[in-house]
């Protein structure tokens, strides 16, 4: 119990005295982590769209890849990744090798099949008429994308947590492309690793904790978003709370 | 101008699709003048949806081509999608409100915020649902979902409608109810309308044409009275509510009537045409009967006696089969049946005019 005590005074004394550099550690996570969470947004809401809603051979091989990948682990994606940056490898040109970009490429791997599973299970559950009749409507097919992607919003934002709770908990792979430089590559993870293995208990503690609180900070948000829509659900009279009741808020961590 | 007049607002030529090698829909020639409900009927699995898909430029046909105004669809769908409108068996709505429902389409079109409220508001309360415009379309009833559906469609002021089934979900009252509303909104707006459905009531009552649609194919295009009166053969008879189909031999023509021989009956028939044989066609409807022996009032030609089979009532009415050397229907009122004291082995008359007879050459 002492140990765990000392490493809640140790966060509390680093985040006052902003030792060990932790909030530019810090910062660097979420950068890293929201980037990738980002660019797998748009890649996997593309996909997902993709096998959810168009017929073509090999859709069961994807969607088994997809599903796959929603569990991949994060040390192979970081030896496939340090591969193909490695300074001799196909993409070594680039240099991205041990800088923050090769660990946003690595997340982004992480963190694209989660948003694209999880986007794809919601759109193919949408009544299959329904993209006819927003066409009916007059929509273009960006347009029909849009709306039924609104349709989908409470799952899409669990798709949004899920996917950055894999990308900033991850520590394999960003360790093995971005070499944990300090002042550079170092992200909370990283850190939290470096420490224990030093056998730095106290900091080592001190990090996870600062982790975990800004994961649970980040998700509050999304979660009070969540809740405003279905707040908005219920219409002017608010009369039925209960069928706004009837949509689960998934939980973001589910997949992990 | 005169263009206007003669060239459909919007037809189907040669269109083919096709489902796994096998045609599903193989139209013809379907035409829909400006401001027209054509109806189309058939039963279930006839290709009445994909017809209707193919007309709503959803579906692109493997062979053939839609038309609009004359001239091919192909190529230019999203802007004729964007002056067309659809209402399916389900509402549809989206998980918003009734009026951003209605406003959706408007949006899309890039129409203006004020006059997309003031369209969309006038559309609700036109079919009676101004007090959902807040409601979240997750709490609306089925009926009240469709109100919603079919204010969105006519808020986008569209020059051709398609509707598929739209009815079909909901109970009687609410759909009778619904189908009076629309009938009012159509006669007033007299919007090109292509109505789908298997209810033959319906049609009848919305439709200034109906089209037949069997096994893929538009079997008889016409006026309901035509086509429910007259149909081309054995199976729109079927559909179309001719209970009593029988082949008969024709003996002899004179002055347009046609004498035939069925059963080892003669029936007479208000008929044109060369021909040696015939199927004799007669609604329930038009069949009366009575018992042996009564006088049998009113200008029926045909006098079949025969034996009550068997009475199945059906609402206010019921359905009287009869054996008179072949199968005979009549459709009666309770109160009829309960006057005559009719009962199943009775011996009867069943009688019909020479008018209400219609033949299917052979």
């Amino acid at each position: 119990m002492d140990l765990i005590w000392e490493g809640l005074r140790d966060a509390i004394r680093m985040l006052a005295h902003n030792e060990n550099s932790v909030y530019s550690i810090a910062w660097r996570s979420v950068y890293v982590s929201g980037t990738a969470t980002l660019i797998s947004l748009v890649l996997g809401v593309g996909l997902g769209a993709g096998i959810a809603f168009r017929r073509f051979p090999g859709r069961m091989l994807v969607l088994t890849l997809v599903n796959t990948g929603m569990g991949l682990p994060p040390v192979v994606v970081g030896l496939f990744v340090a591969i193909m940056l490695w300074r001799s490898g196909p993409l070594g040109e680039l240099g991205w090798i041990y800088t923050p970009k090769a660990m946003i490429v690595a997340q982004t791997v992480i963190a694209t099949p989660v948003i694209t599973g999880f986007t794809a299970a919601s759109l193919a559950a949408l009544h299959p008429r329904l993209r006819l009749q927003v066409y009916a409507l007059g929509a273009s097919r960006l347009q029909m994308l849009w709306i039924v992607l609104q349709e989908v919003r409470l799952p899409l934002l669990a798709a949004i947590m899920a996917g950055f709770g894999a990308a900033i908990s991850e520590v394999g792979a960003s360790v093995m492309v971005g070499g944990n430089i300090a002042g550079q590559t170092r992200v909370l993870t990283g850190a939290v690793l470096l420490e224990q293995s030093k056998g730095n208990f106290g900091p080592a503690l001190a990090l996870g904790i600062i982790l975990l609180v800004m994961m649970v900070a980040v998700n509050a948000l999304f979660t009070w978003v969540q809740l405003g829509t279905q707040r908005d659900r219920r219409g002017a009279t608010g009369a039925d709370a209960q069928a706004a009741q009837r949509a689960p808020i998934s939980s973001p961590w589910a997949t992990r | 101008m005169g263009d206007a007049l003669t060239v459909p607002k919007l037809s189907a030529r040669g269109v083919v699709v096709r489902r796994g090698g096998r045609a599903i829909l193989d139209v013809g020639s379907l035409e829909i003048a400006a401001g027209e409900v054509v109806a189309v009927i058939g039963p279930n699995g006839a290709g009445k949806s994909t017809l209707l898909l193919q007309l709503a430029l959803l579906e692109r046909p493997d062979a053939g081509e839609v038309l609009f105004e004359g001239a091919p669809a192909r190529g230019r769908e999203l802007r004729l999608r964007r002056r067309m409108a659809a209402v399916f068996q389900e509402p549809l709505l989206l998980d918003r409100t009734g009026l951003a429902n209605v406003e959706t389409g408007l949006r899309l079109r890039g129409v203006r915020r004020e006059e997309r409220r003031g369209r969309a508001l006038h559309w609700l309360s036109r079919f009676g649902v101004s007090a959902l415009a807040g409601r979240s379309s997750r709490t609306l009833s089925g009926g009240e979902a469709q109100r919603v559906s079919l204010a969105r469609a006519f808020a986008l002021e569209p020059e051709v409608l398609l509707l598929d089934e739209p009815f079909s979900a909901l109970d009687q009252p609410t759909r009778e109810a619904i189908i009076g509303d629309l009938h009012g909104v159509l006669s007033e707006t007299r919007t090109t309308t292509v109505l789908v459905t298997h209810d033959r009531d319906e049609a009848a009552r919305l439709g200034d044409r109906v089209a037949v649609l069997i096994d893929g194919r538009v079997r008889q295009t016409g006026a309901p009275s035509e086509v429910f009166g007259a149909p081309v053969d054995e199976e729109v008879a079927a559909f179309v509510g001719v209970e009593t189909v029988v082949a008969a031999t024709v003996i002899s023509r004179a002055d347009g009537l046609v004498t035939l021989l069925a059963a080892g009956h003669t029936i007479e028939a208000v008929a044109a045409g060369e021909y040696a044989r015939a199927l004799v066609c007669l609604r329930p409807e038009d069949v009366s009967v009575s018992t042996r022996g009564a006088h049998v009032a009113g200008s029926a030609r045909n006098k079949l006696p025969g034996r009550v089979r068997r009475i199945t009532p059906t609402g206010a009415d019921a359905r009287v089969e009869i054996d008179c050397g072949f199968a005979l229907t009549a459709r009666i009122t309770r109160r009829s049946i309960d006057d005559l004291g009719l009962a199943a082995g009775m011996e009867i008359v069943a009688s019909f005019k020479a008018t209400a007879v219609h033949l299917i050459p052979k």
